[in-house]
């Protein structure tokens, strides 16, 4: 049984691998490893326009490429990572960066998940006083007192 | 403190408003899917569709070769500024499939005096110049953008695209995908009466 797991390991190995090595061919890469690195993490956060949910450096698209290869020259020309991001953005907008900008466009879109959670601890809280409140509401009135003193009276005879 | 028990018709009140709650959101969310369904079915609604980048802007700076077998005029962004009436700008290829859907109304629209701007996008000259030669040619000027760069200038991400630019060379509507006879008639013609 474990021989057979350290057996599937190289393939599990492999399989990890897929992804990172993604559809980058030798030939469109930079030679210098650390501006490929760079583009390669540009690249991650740039969506295909055509595909829609993958980045350009996942996508086969004919599009993707040529904006991999574009990304790749800004970046062999010396190209902050800002202002190649930006390049692309002038062109495609807000749509091309997988993570959207927080503008008031999307302000309810990153704003969602902390008012989901706030209007949760408020809901816990409210519901948490009142199921309290009865228990702690109600004294005893003057005749339930009188009614208490008396049984009282009657266990310590 | 003694609210619920001294006022016991609000809290049942308040208790059926509560029931009613999750009814009153499952209304709202179908009446909000009621009217997604409804926009894609006529179209006001595309969750796929993308707005430009460049509305608002004059077309970037490009110059494009001509398609030499068209004997067309070539086309650069200074043949899109000062103009005497707005124009259209329309990227397609011979091997696009839509563009042979919406090319007709390209046609129409050139029969009628509108003046149409082709980009040939990704394509072989021989390919382009005998689509031409079969579908007929609506385009004023042409250029070819065989590497797709100025395409990319443009914000572009598939063809057919066209963009309408008005009178100072301002890109004003960009439609994605073919200019169907729908498009044409609810979306296009006025545009181009607003901006004459």
């Amino acid at each position: 049984m474990r021989r057979h797991a350290l057996l599937a390991l190289p393939l599990m190995l492999g399989l990890l691998a897929g992804p990172a090595l993604g559809v980058g061919l030798p030939s469109e890469m930079l030679p210098d490893p650390a501006q490929e690195q760079r583009a390669r993490s540009i690249g991650h956060e740039l969506r295909c326009m055509v595909c829609q949910n993958q980045s350009i450096e996942e996508s086969e698209a004919d599009l993707a490429r040529d904006l991999r290869r574009i990304v790749r020259e800004r970046v062999a020309a010396g190209d902050s990572d800002s202002q190649v991001v930006s390049y692309l953005h002038d062109r495609y907008g807000d749509f091309v960066l997988l993570r959207p900008p927080f503008t008031f466009a999307t302000a309810a879109l990153w704003g969602a998940p902390f008012i989901a959670l706030g209007g949760g601890l408020l809901a816990i809280l409210l519901l948490r006083r009142r199921r309290i409140d009865p228990v702690a509401a109600a004294p005893l009135s003057a005749e339930e007192q009188a009614r208490l003193a008396a049984l009282e009276d009657g266990a310590a005879r | 403190m003694s609210e619920n028990t001294a006022t016991p018709g609000r809290s049942l009140g308040r208790r059926r408003a509560l029931m009613l709650a999750p009814l009153g959101l499952a209304v709202a969310g179908g009446a909000g899917f009621y009217a997604m369904l409804r926009g894609l079915g006529t179209g006001s609604y595309d969750p796929r569709g993308v707005p430009s980048a460049l509305l608002g802007k004059p077309a970037p700076a490009f110059a494009l070769p001509p398609l030499a077998e068209s004997g067309l005029p070539a086309l650069s962004n200074t043949d899109l500024a000062d103009l005497p009436a707005p124009v259209l700008v329309n990227f397609w290829a011979s091997w696009c499939v839509p563009c042979i859907v919406e090319h007709p109304q390209l046609m129409r629209l050139s029969r009628d005096g509108v003046a149409v701007f082709g980009v040939n996008y990704k394509d072989k000259a021989g390919d382009a110049a005998a689509f031409l030669t079969r579908h007929g040619n609506p385009f004023r000027r042409l250029g070819r953008d065989e590497p797709g760069r100025a395409a990319i200038d443009w914000g572009v991400y598939g063809v057919p695209e066209t963009y309408l630019l008005d009178r100072k060379g301002i890109i004003r509507w960009r439609w994605p995908g073919p200019v169907t006879p729908e498009v044409l008639d609810q979306d296009l013609r006025p545009l181009l009466r607003r901006h004459a």
